[in-house]
């Protein structure tokens, strides 16, 4: 509890230095993720994060020490070849897009290992601070560092924010782009350089592995929330921002645990979250309108049956008849029989089963819009008689009353269907 | 140059590796799931620090058990997030593989005062140290090394699975739904590929790490792609570029005093570049003044 007020008062300006750090390292990774999450190119980050590790130790080498001006500057160039590189194959040869990923993105790291390998070997002492790239560590930055991290982050964010308009272009429609005169190459080549440059930043803090996270989740999750850019962007700025002082928080209070895995297991942590309670697209809400749409089905046709059974003068239909005409649904007409009885739409009789007058009414209008889609596929789509019934079956469930006037008045208010059956409107049409 | 036994082994156990990762591999780029199988190898770690855990040694049953089952769990969740949650693809690997791997750095730290798991041995592995790792039975009778052992049982376990599902394999891959109407179990094959990758990952991550397996996995087949497109070619090529990366890998490696398996990834890559720049297309300005004559051209 010591630890936490002491964290969360900033009274050790360090903690701020670094707190301010992270954050802005979130922003500018969550603005460049989520753009690239959109433009389905999300594992190109990963690539990227992989790829750097060769010019870190590059940068490294030519420094002779942990110089950030030459270590940023190595990742750039290591990440802009292996940026380059995966256009290049894409464009020309035949393999396909995860193919070339992770070819670029082993191959690379590959490449880095051997050179770590051979600086470990060297005998350097400065080479401890090099490990902090594969897994991160945020406590350890300096204040120089953090000064020259935190400005790029900043020129990140700032740079996306002036063309916003652009990027969201480039993401959801270039070709409409290009076509009113936008420079849709420039752009993309701008964005390319904007999610190097989140990455190589990013990997102080959280390492080269797991960079992927820092771009890709902030995201996927926000995008359950909303389906607007402008929240998206924010939402996922926000989340990256809290997992970032949280993880920091661990590796403060756990002085050998690295910042880079809780920070991803925090944001990940909120994705699930997301996935699972959003109120649009969560999992457990899809579960329970899907479970609610399927009960509507059951009731809808159980209905139709009692209506047809009308139709032919019968007094209703008995349960075993019922299960008759839907086999092995026997669960699922028992309820439906309950609802509609709660709902006052039929009576039961012993074990004879009928249609009330209110739901008689309702049943017709299932039957009737079914009938009215089945005449308007045979009539506008010239789709025959005999295969018009399997999508009415469907439609009849989802369509609205301003649709069914609209077919009224397209089929100008018909009387038969293509079956030859009645399309009925009022009573007296039973 | 005098025979040397120990680079023969260290030779031999890189190539049994690579071929059997390449030859995973291949029907993994055909599926279009390289990715996937990155993601694989990242998210056995913490299968692999629990088993570690568990038993006290790495070269336990729990541990491979342990990663088998995290490779799975990795494959379902990708699958879950995909199909439950209609997160798109790339974004369910994304996110799959770096949560279980952070979840696996966090336990190596947790338990690094009680187990000695070292995450670099985890990540980079040292195919180095082969020769001195023997495996000595009980009566006390020298087997040779461990890990040569470990590579061979792995490579006749995933040449059989080859052998012995190639059609189901080869069906899945090319045509999903034909393979489903003529009633062979797309997805029970599916896991079991991804099974045999986790169980490849794992036997492989103390030669040559966790993270350089996806190189084999996915470098050689990519190589091949571009010079055949028959998959028995595609196989053999795929075994012929294992055994040149193994072999250039270590002198290379011996020579430069640097990591082998980081030097077989470089070798495979430079295998690759080379093969991208030959069969690529060529720019224009090197297929000459011949120009496709243009509809309506003026």
């Amino acid at each position: 509890m010591e630890d936490f007020v002491y964290f969360f008062t900033f009274q050790d300006p360090s903690i701020t230095w670094v707190v301010l750090g992270i954050t802005l390292l979130g922003i500018g990774s969550a603005y460049v993720g989520t753009f690239s999450f959109l433009d389905k190119k999300a594992l190109l980050g990963d690539a990227i994060s992989h790829a750097v590790l060769p010019g870190i130790c590059l940068g490294f080498i030519l420094a002779g020490e942990k110089n950030p001006v030459y270590i940023v500057t190595g990742a750039f160039l290591s990440g802009a070849l292996a940026t380059f590189l995966s256009s290049w194959l894409k464009k020309n040869t035949k393999l396909s897009e995860d193919t070339i990923i992770a070819t670029i993105l082993s191959v690379f790291f590959g490449i880095g290992i051997v050179m770590l390998t051979a600086l470990q070997k060297s005998g350097n002492p400065e080479i401890a601070g090099l490990n902090s790239f594969i897994f991160g560590n945020a406590i350890g930055i300096s204040e120089t560092d953090l000064m020259i991290y935190g400005g790029l982050s900043l020129t990140i964010i700032i740079v996306l924010t002036l063309f916003l308009k652009e990027f969201r272009l480039m993401v959801f429609d270039p070709g409409y782009g290009k076509a009113i005169g936008f420079p849709m190459e420039a752009i993309r080549f701008l964005f390319n350089v904007l999610m190097i440059l989140a990455v190589v930043i990013g990997i102080q803090a959280i390492g080269v592995v797991l960079m992927a996270a820092l771009l890709i989740t902030p995201g996927a999750a926000a995008r359950f929330w909303t389906d607007r850019l402008n929240p998206l962007l924010i939402l996922a700025a926000s989340f990256s921002i809290i997992s970032g002082i949280l993880g920091t928080y661990i590796s403060f209070v756990i002085p050998q645990m690295p910042t880079g895995p809780w920070v991803v297991v925090f944001l990940s942590l909120i994705a699930l979250l997301s996935f699972m309670f959003s109120p649009k697209s969560g999992i457990i809400f899809r579960y329970f309108s899907r479970k609610k749409y399927l009960r509507k089905t059951h009731k809808d046709h159980l209905m139709k049956a009692l209506y047809k059974a009308r139709e032919e003068n019968k007094e209703g239909l008995t349960i075993e008849e019922i299960y008759e005409l839907y086999p092995y649904q026997k669960v699922q007409i028992d309820q439906s029989i309950k609802d509609l009885l709660q709902e006052g739409f039929i009576t039961k009789n012993q074990t004879l089963v009928n249609l009330t007058s209110q739901g008689t009414s309702d049943a017709m209008r299932i039957v009737r819009l079914h009938r009215l889609w089945e005449l308007y596929l045979n009539e506008s789509m010239n789709i025959a008689p005999d295969h018009v019934h399997e999508s009415a079956e469907q439609m009849e469930h989802l369509l609205t009353p301003e649709l069914e006037a609209m077919l009224e008045k397209r089929l100008n208010f018909p009387t038969l269907d293509p079956h030859q059956e009645t399309i009925p409107r009022e009573n007296h049409d039973l | 140059m005098t025979f040397d036994s120990n680079a023969f082994l260290i030779i031999f156990t890189g190539a049994l590796i690579a071929i059997s990762c390449g030859f995973l591999g291949v029907f993994m780029m055909l599926r279009k799931m390289s990715m996937t199988g990155d993601a694989i190898s990242h998210a056995v770690l913490p299968g692999i620090v629990i088993g570690f855990f568990v038993s006290g040694s790495q070269r336990s049953l729990e541990v491979i058990m342990g990663a088998g089952l995290l490779g799975i769990l990795a494959t379902l969740m990708i699958e879950g997030l995909r199909k439950k949650a209609k997160v798109q693809l790339d974004a369910s690997i994304g996110i799959t593989f770096t949560l279980l791997f952070a979840i696996g750095i966090i336990l190596i730290n947790l338990f690094a005062y009680k187990v000695d798991l070292d995450q670099e041995c985890v990540l980079y592995g040292e195919i180095a140290y082969l020769p001195i790792d023997l495996w000595i039975t009980k009566s006390g009778l020298t087997m040779g090394p461990r890990i040569t052992w470990l590579a061979g049982l792995n490579f006749l376990f995933v040449s059989g699975f080859i052998y012995l599902l190639f059609k189901e394999l080869i069906l899945t891959s090319f045509d999903e739904s034909f393979s489903s109407v003529i009633g062979i179990n797309a997805k029970g094959i599916n896991l079991a590929l991804m099974s045999m990758v986790s169980y490849t990952t794992v036997s492989s991550f103390e030669s040559v790490g966790a993270i350089l397996v996806v190189a084999l996995l996915v470098v050689p087949p990519a190589t091949a792609f571009l010079w055949t497109k028959s998959l028995i070619p595609l196989l053999k090529l795929t075994s012929v570029l294992g055994i040149l990366i193994a072999i250039l890998g270590y002198y290379l490696a011996y020579w430069l005093d640097s990591s082998i398996a980081g030097m077989m990834v470089t070798v495979a890559g430079v295998f690759f570049f080379v093969s991208a720049l030959i069969k690529g297309k060529r720019p224009s300005w090197l297929q000459g003044t011949y120009k496709a004559a243009k509809p309506f051209g003026i």
